[in-house]
């Protein structure tokens, strides 16, 4: 395994399977009465959180304290992109009192590979999503949510996606969990294709291993999986679209679209979910929308991990990842 | 004042011939000069060009003296090559006031290691809503004649074109850095290939490209000169190239950044490469090339950019826009145009000296090297190799984005009206 990480592109096909086959056995832990491996005890991991995320941050804690790790919650107000403590301040802070991990998340793209790579601290740098740019555990949850529905559970061990159609929906410009996603679902043999307006489509896509598409409804029945990107109603005002009511007509998901995917086919969200912008509430509340239980496998996926990056797997050979 | 004699260098890279300067003039230009009374410089194998002359400079006094006092400033210009610099106004207050510029020229004129030309604000507190005194500016001690918001574009067409018109009056130049302010809101570098990767915020080329096609067209409908600054892509060398075809005044420039360096390294999420206008593609970089070579583009300017090390030790979307550059530009330009064989020593100190001197009307600069003129000169050993070394700069900020890299050639002597600024690659 690598050393941090810090970019879904960074794993190899083997590295993503690996976490997600480990990920199968710590999910194993969330059926026991006592759900604790005693793996990370008295070793302390920081979760640095310049921006605020209620979901990650509690899926990181329920992941370390799972492996027994000892937790230090920093909650930065805004960002050190605003006057303040400088992100090098704050990590030579943590470097001082000890941390044996870092999980960073920050509005800015990079900061996390600053962190990792200006030889600020020493410790391994978990990246919890960072600006526009990359969000990996969101990605490999993602991912192990559709092995296992589109391949099974004990099926899926050693396998990867290979030959499953995966389409993304949504603001992909903004996104984080599109462009990690893009990389991962590359990795792991999927085809991916994106749809959305235009305007939230970043210029230089073409380079990008994945299609794009504008047209919601023919990309529907040729999909595995259709994937739900948060469209936040203010980008209405920088007119990335016109109306609220314009973009759900034309990418929003309803139950009329729904129907038109593959039976087997499931509806995904990374959360939080807008309803009534993206999807419906008919959609969101349907049993293939698998919402919650991607947030149940981001706990399995944080415990592998945190797992495997903090040795709790001696026989891999570790090895720095530069980009 | 004694003599100096320089034996043997190449003047403008031609013949090796010998060059007398006597007081603050070139006395002699010719070959087995007599050395008598004279300090002799063996300079066999090196180029003589005039001073180098740089059109953008930020000296950053008054107001961030953390980062550059004028001082110091002039210290790395002639360290770089360079007899005269025009400081931007971009300083703290703006240099927007006769008081300001004046105060400027004053700490110029102390530090002795090379002339200083303030360069005035267009508008205001650079704001853009009303037009400085710009008279005033250049009736003052200061005698400026270059007008720029640089570091901010000034995109109300209406002000750009009363400014245009209104530096007619006494043979002023508006030069403006080309920005389009919404296309460019939350802008952290090119956009294209690398920005979607990266997720940081995309600075088209189209909004350079569209002020710049706006601002050819009105200097042309009110029969002024306008100057682009800091030049970058591909399609707004198209469009200085078209302007100049209809015949249109307008000049431009590069920086030797943009000369060299792509995008490709903001990979590293490392703040040393971000820089205003931002680093672009491989074929913007070819394309600038290109265009200094056939003269579409006017001159080198550095827009060296001194930051403290504070405001590049940090997170990508924090760091401070810019690089130093006076005391690596001439080296780059050896390496991606001299080397490469698209300009010959003589179209170096063209672009880099002439030219440049000529825009901002700096008197004394830019002159053949020849008998009767003044002695602004460099002295450039052209055979040397090092690797770029930022704790030897003479500036007071280290952000260069060539530390360790290897780049040629040397400034061994710099002379600013017969006087040695450097000997031997070091401040005299």
């Amino acid at each position: 395994m690598m050393r941090h990480l810090i970019s879904a592109a960074d794993l190899t096909r083997d590295d993503a399977v690996l976490i997600l086959d480990t990920a199968e056995e710590m999910a194993r832990v969330a059926d026991r009465p006592i759900k604790k491996l005693p793996t990370l005890r008295g070793r302390t991991i920081c979760n640095l959180f310049f921006e605020d995320s209620t979901r990650t941050r509690i899926s990181f804690e329920a992941a370390e304290k799972r492996l027994s790790a000892d937790v230090i919650n920093f909650a930065a107000k805004g960002s050190s992109v605003s006057k303040g403590e400088s992100l090098k301040d704050t990590a030579q802070t943590l470097e001082a009192m000890g941390v044996d991990a870092v999980v960073i998340r920050h509005s800015a793209s990079g900061a996390p590979y600053r962190l990792a790579t200006s030889g600020w601290i020493d410790a391994p740098v978990i990246n919890a999503g960072d600006g526009t740019h990359q969000h990996p555990t969101q990605a490999l949850l993602d991912a192990f949510t559709m092995r296992r529905r589109l391949v099974g559970r004990d099926a899926g061990l050693g396998q990867d996606l290979a030959g499953k159609r995966i389409t993304l929906v949504g603001d992909v410009l903004h996104s984080r969990v599109a462009r990690s996603n893009v990389d991962l679902l590359h990795t792991l043999g999927a085809e991916v294709t994106l749809v959305a307006p235009p305007t939230l489509v970043p210029v230089g896509v073409e380079t990008w291993p994945c299609a794009v598409s504008y047209d919601l409804d023919s990309v529907l029945p040729k999909s595995d999986a259709v994937m739900m990107l948060r469209v936040q109603r203010e980008r209405m005002n920088a007119a990335f679209f016109p109306t609220e009511r314009e973009y759900s007509r034309r990418y929003g998901l309803d139950g009329d679209r729904m129907a038109k995917m593959p039976e087997h086919a499931i509806v995904m969200h990374p959360g939080p979910m807008v309803r009534g912008m993206e999807i419906t509430a008919e959609v969101a509340d349907s049993d293939r929308c698998t919402v919650v239980e991607q947030v149940a496998n981001g706990v399995s996926i944080r415990m592998a991990v945190l797992y495997l990056l903090l040795g709790g797997n001696e026989s891999q050979t570790t090895r720095t990842e530069e980009k | 004042m004694s003599k100096i004699l320089i034996r043997g260098a190449k003047v403008l890279g031609g013949e090796a011939q010998d060059v007398l300067i006597d007081g603050e003039t070139i006395a002699e230009v010719g070959t087995d000069l007599s050395a008598e009374g004279a300090t002799v410089i063996e300079a066999e194998g090196r180029i003589l060009l005039p001073g180098l002359v740089d059109l953008h400079t930020h000296l950053r006094e008054p107001g961030r003296e953390d980062s550059e006092t004028v001082l110091t400033g002039t210290r790395a210009a002639a360290s770089g090559g360079y007899t005269a610099v025009f400081a931007m106004a971009n300083t703290f207050p703006v240099a927007d006031t006769a008081g300001v510029v004046e105060q400027v020229y004053r700490l110029g004129k102390e530090s002795g290691y090379c002339d200083v030309q303030p360069i005035g604000a267009v508008t205001v507190g650079l704001e853009g809503k009303k037009l400085a005194e710009l008279g005033a500016m250049h009736d003052s001690a200061a005698g400026v004649t270059v007008f720029s918001d640089d570091g901010k574009c000034v995109d109300d067409a209406v002000i750009m074109r009363r400014a245009l018109e209104y530096v007619k009056a006494f043979g002023g130049v508006v030069a403006q850095h080309a920005q389009e302010p919404r296309l460019t809101e939350g802008a952290q570098m090119n956009e294209g290939v690398v920005s979607a990767e990266l997720g940081l915020g995309g600075w088209p080329a189209v909004a350079e490209e569209s002020i710049i096609a706006r601002d050819v067209l009105l200097a042309e409908h009110v029969g002024s000169r306008v100057h682009i600054c800091h030049l970058s892509t591909a399609g707004s060398v198209e469009i200085v190239r078209w302007a100049k075809s209809r015949g249109i005044d307008v000049t431009a420039e590069v920086t030797p950044h943009h000369l060299l360096l792509t995008d490709e390294l903001v990979r590293s999420y490392n703040p040393v490469y971000k820089v205003n206008p931002p680093l672009r593609t491989e074929r913007d970089v070819m394309a600038l090339r290109e265009a200094l070579a056939d003269g579409t583009i006017d001159i080198v300017a550095t827009d060296h950019a001194p930051h403290p090390h504070e405001d590049k030790d940090c997170e990508w979307a924090a760091a401070a826009m810019g690089m130093v550059g006076l005391e690596t530009a001439l080296s780059v330009v050896q390496e991606t145009m001299v080397e490469t064989g698209l300009l010959d020593w003589a179209g170096v100190a063209d672009r880099m000296s002439v030219k440049p001197a000529q825009i901002g009307q700096a008197k004394g600069h830019g002159r053949p090297v020849s008998a009767g003129e003044p002695a602004n000169l460099t002295l450039v050993d052209p055979a040397y190799r090092g690797a770029v070394d930022p704790a030897g700069f003479a500036s007071r900020s280290r952000n260069t984005p060539y530390e360790g890299r290897e780049l040629p050639g040397r400034v061994t002597h710099t002379f600013l009206r017969g006087r040695a600024t450097v000997v031997d690659g070091k401040l005299a």
